[in-house]
């Protein structure tokens, strides 16, 4: 019934228990950031209106923001995550 | 808009279907198994499951929808945008990988994996059929609304064009098939949006787009409209009373109407042209005061009226100064309203800084004025469009087509990639139709391929042949998550009818020829819906339903089966029934007053989720197996 195709990482419940501690800091870290454009937008949206550099207004600069850094947090996810046949896993 | 029937347009969309079909055909050898027609095999490349990703997930919706919404209304289709993609973090961060370690199929057997329980089994499937029914729907829509003036079918051809098609190719070879098309779709859609971008801001701003044949409207001073030779003018009178306009009828006994546009430099008192649909009692159709024909149709509209430094065009700009030089302009939006049966199209020069943040559609005016009804129905809205995507049944089927853990999460970034950057296009491809003297005043749909085809007649076609792709993607996405819902789900795991792996196969096609009638039919329904209202509908319901389970079964180990089920029927059934119960639903749907609406905002994300949360904790807990003490 179980799909067995995954045993091998589901034998290593540290890189599992890492690489979800992982996963929720990065998500806590993006929800900080959609959570500040969120209620800008609300309850500030004169800021919103305004232009911080480039002469851009922060609307456009911040909503640009927030689609890079779900890209680059992406990546730094990729990069940080262990994976089941790491060096680590071999040596625990 | 007078569409011709493109024979170019034709010649490209039938190529594709064509590649499309022969792909499916030739791949559907290969499904014989359950496990090839449900999950593709496990063994499609990550960077091509990454590019499937943004195939699946960039629907009609993405695509024709917000690029419209921007070009009508600015930066409120941004904010769809930035919510979708913010929605692949919860994906990546929370859901995916244990996902791919629960699952084998399809995301009921994902929720059920640790207790085999027949009441999970059956809300989960239940849930995936009802969000991919959802789903389904603004993208029919939309496929009607692209091939209606494409290709000159009426909107019931071409919903049940492209729902055959899909029909075809999902009962012919299921999963794998619909990864190539997404496949192939995905990579389309982000480089010629690429390729039009850059056009755009290659173009930079014109205060006269087009050519010497374009229709310019003219803004003129009383007088020189009403002492015009052969103007009759017409009382105001019945419902044309104490509204802004004063109707005229030339010499040849053309109805105009003219809309009062305030003073000028001068004091002069002004009227603006408009447009006018009307229809006599007859059924004869009048468009702009005389009959409508293929040569009397109305004037394509979107310009910038003034630009900084009273120059007429810009030239080349870069992607920032694109921005900076759109906050300085003037655009002239156009809003309608109906008068008396007829629609009058009328002219609403706008600050472009006005349209570069939130507040633009009449929905959320309310944000600008600090309205606290509003202001709920945008963060309700921004949490369901976060929450919604991990917790959307066709995204999620997408983890198991690739062979591990490691692979699933590169193609998750891959994914995130390609649909991150699609959207940053998508703020330069709305502004850029706004101001391309080419839009449809009467539909928001083909804001996009209208963009295209004022470059050229050759991108215009290829351009709505991927978007029809798109469709196509999409649509034999959510056939596929719904077919699995009831051949697996429900038949084989609910029912405990134990048919063999070719049998369940064949239940499963049977399946997607089922749902996809369905889906036709009620594409064609709902021909009049706005479809992003519709997809935020699904995506609210998907996040009310299924993500608390989810995200709770993951986390916290008191989660018990009832608690499950409980949690995706309560969440399902209000975030449905509040929905129902809108201002949105009673104007669009049953016709009835919006003011008498029962709630009070429209986005029920913000109560149903954690109130899906709640009820868990409780029945769970309600449930807990007591602990054998020991000693």
């Amino acid at each position: 019934m179980h799909d067995h195709e995954n045993v091998r990482e589901d034998e290593h419940p540290e890189i599992i228990a890492h690489n979800t501690r992982l996963g929720l800091m990065l998500f806590a870290v993006y929800c900080v950031m959609y959570g500040g454009f969120m209620g800008l937008s609300t309850f500030a949206p004169e800021v919103m209106k305004s232009r911080p550099f480039g002469g851009v207004n922060l609307a456009i600069l911040y909503g640009f923001g927030l689609i890079v850094a779900a890209m680059l947090l992406a990546v730094v996810y990729l990069f940080l995550a262990k994976q089941a046949d790491s060096a680590d896993s071999k040596a625990a | 808009m007078n569409y011709t029937a493109s024979n170019l347009s034709l010649a490209i969309f039938l190529v594709f279907v064509g590649i499309v079909v022969g792909i499916s055909f030739y791949l559907g050898a290969k499904a014989k198994s359950a496990k090839g027609f449900f999950a593709a095999g496990g063994g499609v490349p990550w960077w091509v499951n990454g590019l499937a990703f943004a195939g699946d997930y960039l629907s009609a919706a993405s695509f024709l929808g917000i690029c419209g919404m921007i070009a009508f209304a600015g930066y409120d289709g941004f904010l769809y945008s930035i919510g979708y993609l913010a929605g692949w973090i919860v994906a990546l961060f929370v859901i995916a990988e244990p996902m791919k370690r629960l699952g084998r199929f399809t995301f009921a057997d994902a929720l059920d994996n640790k207790f085999n329980s027949r009441g999970i089994k059956l809300s989960a499937a239940i849930s995936t059929l009802v969000v991919s029914i959802f789903y389904l729907i603004p993208q029919m829509v939309g496929a009607g609304a692209l091939i209606k003036p494409l290709l000159g079918w009426d909107h019931w051809m071409g919903v049940s064009a492209v729902g055959s098609v899909v029909i075809v190719i999902v009962a012919t070879a299921g999963m794998v098939s619909t990864t190539w098309v997404q496949f192939i779709k995905g990579g389309l859609l982000v480089a010629l949006c690429t390729l039009m971008t850059v056009m755009i801001l290659n173009r930079g701003f014109d205060t006269t787009p087009g050519d010497e044949k374009t229709h310019r409207f003219q803004v003129l001073p009383v007088e020189q409209v009403l002492k015009a030779d052969g103007i009759t003018v017409l009382p105001e009178d019945g419902a044309w009373k104490d509204k802004p306009y004063v109707r005229v009828t030339t010499s040849d006994g053309t109805l105009q109407v003219w809309r009062k546009a305030g003073l000028d430099a001068a004091g002069v008192e002004l009227l603006s042209e408009t447009q006018t649909v009307a229809k006599r009692a007859d059924g004869v159709v009048f468009k702009n005061g005389k009959p409508a024909s293929k040569d009397n149709d109305l004037h394509p509209i979107g310009t910038v009226s003034k630009l900084p430094d009273g120059k007429e065009e810009t030239g080349a700009l870069g992607p920032f100064e694109f921005f900076r030089v759109f906050q300085e302009s003037e655009i002239v939006l156009w809003k309608n309203t109906v008068i008396d049966g007829t629609t009058v199209y009328y002219q609403v020069p706008t600050k472009g800084a006005d349209l570069l943040t939130a507040g633009g559609t009449p929905t959320l005016s309310g944000l600008r004025t600090g309205d606290w009804t509003t202001r709920i129905d945008f963060l309700s809205l921004m949490l369901a469009l976060f929450l919604g995507t991990a917790s959307l049944p066709h995204i999620l089927i997408r983890y198991y087509t690739v062979k591990d853990q490691a692979s699933a999460r590169k193609s998750t970034i891959m994914g995130i990639a390609a649909i991150g950057f699609f959207y940053v296009l998508t703020l330069y491809l709305g502004l850029g139709a706004m101001t391309s003297g080419g839009l449809d005043p009467t539909n928001g749909n083909m804001a996009a391929p209208l963009l295209a085809r004022s470059f050229n007649e050759l991108l215009f076609a290829v351009i709505s042949a991927v978007a029809f792709t798109t469709v196509l993607g999409t649509v034999s996405g959510l056939i596929m998550a719904a077919s699995g819902a009831v051949a697996h789900d429900l038949v084989t795991n609910v029912f405990k009818m134990d048919l063999g792996e070719e049998r369940q196969v064949k239940v499963a096609k049977m399946a997607a020829v089922v749902v996809g009638i369905i889906a036709i039919l009620l594409g064609i329904a709902f021909e009049k819906m706005n479809v992003n209202f519709l997809v935020g509908w699904a995506f609210n319901i998907a996040a009310s339903a299924n993500l608390p389970s989810l995200v709770m079964l993951l986390f916290w180990k008191g989660t018990t089966k009832q608690g499950i089920t409980v949690a995706i029927i309560v969440g399902m059934v209000v975030s449905l029934g509040w929905i129902l119960l809108s201002a949105q639903a009673y104007k669009d749907v049953y016709g009835l007053d919006p003011a008498t609406a029962i709630v009070p905002f429209s986005q029920p994300a913000i109560i149903s989720v954690p109130l899906g949360f709640l009820v868990l904790v409780v029945v769970s807990k309600l449930t807990r197996k007591p602990t054998v003490a020991t000693p």
